[in-house]
């Protein structure tokens, strides 16, 4: 029996060390409004992601500075008069979500998944609750994830006057390619 | 003893679950690499009230720069407290690269055109340089003739401004301006010196994430015999509105040219010479 007890505490301890984690400094995170009088793009291509294949967590981070845009004046505008950079640097993502035994076993295949989690922008905090896919392929680990958000639910007003260039909706994208990581 | 191993054991495991529970943002922000970012919108418009700001023009951005002063407020009803006389300056500025800047403008007042070459040459990091700073040249012609000149030819009608700006976003709200100055007049009268140097003080603050106060000062460092010419002093309200900043200020000074401003403001601004006016810029 005290054996038994022993084995179990061991095993623990070695299924903690086993590989779990897995996380990329390149995840890009694209984010498109369209609106009557301008389609308005912006790309991230250093966002940080780290995901539990174990537990079933995952989490982004990335700095709202490092989205970029074709034009300078609108990127500007974005961190000085929207999400306000300065004040709010980061975009922050923080979601759980049911890895199957063969997911976590890193099989071949694709997995859809669906992701609860809680999104911070702007300082504000809003639930999301988003379908994502988490594919391996020889061994490499690629997550892929598309979802609409409301630019109002993140307190971030827009003016009147260019109401009809930037849409209340924004569809996000984000693609992330994780490494190994202990 | 073996009692003694597995508490130990346990206790160990315990801690390493502990451990692993960690959130998965703390990891994140521990990986999160300080990345050195140049500093934006330390001042929104090229112009801060009548004068030049660090900022430049992005590659192939084109702005349109449509600037009006009256006349003096002191004028009374009489005069419709300056509304009654108006001057104006348009200009083009347009974006070579993003650090290259050049302009041309006309200034009703005086009938003055005038050109500019903007580089900046610095940017401010968030990390390392604490400034940035920006080169300026400009030339100006006046074609009005100016009657207290025996020979006003063409060459006594040319002027030309270096300006070194040199800013600092103190906060995220504060940005500030030194502007070393040197004015260079071909021609001038008797009391007046051919080069002046001046030095110009500049602040924005914003009020919030659309509104600013303005304020701008040319201090004369090089003194005239002439006592006519005061120091341009102005302040403003900035209002932005994406694409669009319009500035509505006052200030004692009439003219909307580098020579005009700083070196032949003839306003008292404590007398009450005061010109209000505005800039609304236009970025397309």
């Amino acid at each position: 029996m005290k054996a038994i007890y022993s084995l179990m505490c061991l095993l623990m301890i070695v299924s903690l060390s086993a590989q779990d984690r897995y996380l990329t400094r390149t995840g890009e995170i694209t984010f498109f409004s369209t609106a009557p009088l301008e389609d308005i793009e912006a790309k991230s291509d250093k966002a940080l992601s780290i995901v539990d294949l174990a537990k079933g967590q995952v989490a982004v981070d990335m700095l709202m500075k490092s989205f970029e845009f074709e034009k300078k004046l609108m990127q500007e505008h974005f961190n000085e008069n929207y999400v306000e950079s300065d004040k709010y640097p980061k975009a922050k993502f923080s979601g759980t979500f049911n890895p199957s035994d063969a997911l976590k076993a890193m099989e071949d295949g694709v997995y859809e998944l669906d992701v609860k989690g809680e999104l911070t922008i702007h300082g504000v905090t809003n639930p999301v609750d988003t379908k994502a896919t988490l594919s391996v392929e020889s061994g490499k680990l690629k997550g892929e994830v598309k979802f609409n958000l409301t630019v109002k639910s993140f307190d971030i007003k827009i003016p009147s006057v260019v109401a009809k260039k930037i849409a209340e909706e924004v569809e996000v994208t984000g693609i992330f390619n994780y490494e190994p990581y202990n | 003893m073996k009692r003694i191993l597995n508490t130990l054991l346990l206790l160990l495991a315990t801690s390493a679950m502990v451990y692993a529970q960690e959130d998965l943002l703390d990891i994140l922000d521990s990986e999160q690499e300080e990345v050195e970012t140049t500093v934006s919108s330390i001042f929104k418009a090229q112009r801060l009230i009548n004068g030049h700001t660090v900022v430049t023009r992005k590659a192939k951005e084109l702005e349109f720069l449509i600037s009006h002063r009256f006349g003096r407020i002191n004028g009374g009803i009489d005069q419709f407290f300056g509304l009654d006389q108006a001057n104006i300056r348009f200009s083009l500025e347009y974006g070579i690269t993003d650090k290259i800047t050049a302009g041309v403008g006309r200034n009703s007042f005086e009938k003055v055109y005038d050109g500019f070459v903007k580089y900046n040459l610095l940017e401010q990091k968030t990390t390392g340089t604490p400034v940035a700073v920006t080169g300026f040249s400009s030339m100006a012609i006046r074609t009005a003739d100016n009657f207290a000149f025996d020979d006003d030819d063409f060459n006594s009608k040319v002027s030309y401004t270096h300006q070194l700006f040199i800013a600092r976003k103190m906060n995220e709200n504060l940005s500030l301006q030194l502007s070393p100055t040197f004015v260079h007049r071909n021609k001038v009268l008797d009391t007046q010196k051919n080069d002046l140097l001046a030095l110009g003080i500049g602040s924005r603050y914003k009020l919030s994430t659309r509104m600013a106060i303005n304020f701008e000062y040319y201090y004369r460092l090089t003194e005239e015999i002439t006592t006519d010419f005061k120091d341009a002093i102005g302040v403003g309200v900035e209002i932005e509105t994406g694409g669009h900043v319009f500035h509505l200020q006052l200030s004692n000074s009439r003219s909307m040219v580098e020579r005009g401003f700083i070196t032949e403001t003839r306003g008292d601004f404590f007398g009450g010479d005061i010109h209000f006016g505005f800039n609304i810029s236009r970025v397309f």
